[in-house]
């Protein structure tokens, strides 16, 4: 009879579990006035990066950001204007997941999404593009 | 004695339950992240068919 009990308790627990499980999941904020100006800015700029990506010039960073990654891919005329989109870009990146951390009320989310978007950065990216492994190495995807 | 050792299975599967839940609320939702982060990627990178659009708005960069 307490064995029986017990096993309630278990049960109870756990269907318990996935209720808690399941309010987690819940979406967050980022239809916000400031991200989907962050969004677009990006967007247009990425016309200007993608080739960049596929030259290997620039590659994705292991922290969410972009990186001058092999400047002889840039003819020395152009580096001035590479290095301005790779740190106008950064800029935006810092700004779109503090923007997502502050939509959702918890600033102190920032670096998680921030590891978030790295990892899926990474993850999406092109087959030739070059990004920064786990130590910090530049790889081809 | 087999009863009191159930409850003491549930009572411990409670309290890790119980921490498992504080974890998720108090740090943070990994899954919704990455559903949130693909969403913006797929827009800046125009990953989506139904999102490419066609070459009308071209930044003006080149000084």
């Amino acid at each position: 009879m307490t064995r029986l009990n017990a096993l309630r308790a278990f049960v109870l627990v756990l269907l318990l579990a996935f209720a808690g499980l399941a309010a987690a999941q819940a979406n967050l904020e980022i239809n916000t006035p400031a991200i989907a100006a962050l969004q677009r800015s990006m967007q247009e700029r990425h016309a200007q990066l993608q080739p960049l990506y596929a030259s290997g010039a620039v590659g994705l960073t292991r922290d969410g950001n972009v990186a001058l990654r092999d400047a002889n891919a840039v003819p020395l005329a152009q580096r001035a204007q590479v290095n301005a989109l790779v740190a106008a870009e950064n800029q935006d990146r810092a700004a779109l997941y503090r923007e997502i951390a502050r939509a959702n009320g918890k600033p102190e989310w920032e670096s998680d999404i921030r590891a978030t978007f790295a990892q899926r950065w990474i993850d999406k990216a092109q087959p030739g593009w070059y990004y920064q492994n786990a130590s910090g190495a530049w790889v081809r995807k | 004695m087999t009863g009191t050792a159930g409850w003491r299975i549930a009572g411990v599967t409670l309290a890790c339950v119980l921490a498992g839940c504080v974890t998720i609320n108090i740090y943070f939702p990994a899954a919704a992240a990455e559903r949130a982060a693909d969403r913006i990627i797929d827009e800046v990178w125009q990953l989506k068919p139904d999102a490419v659009k066609p070459k009308t708005d071209k930044p003006a960069a080149t000084p």
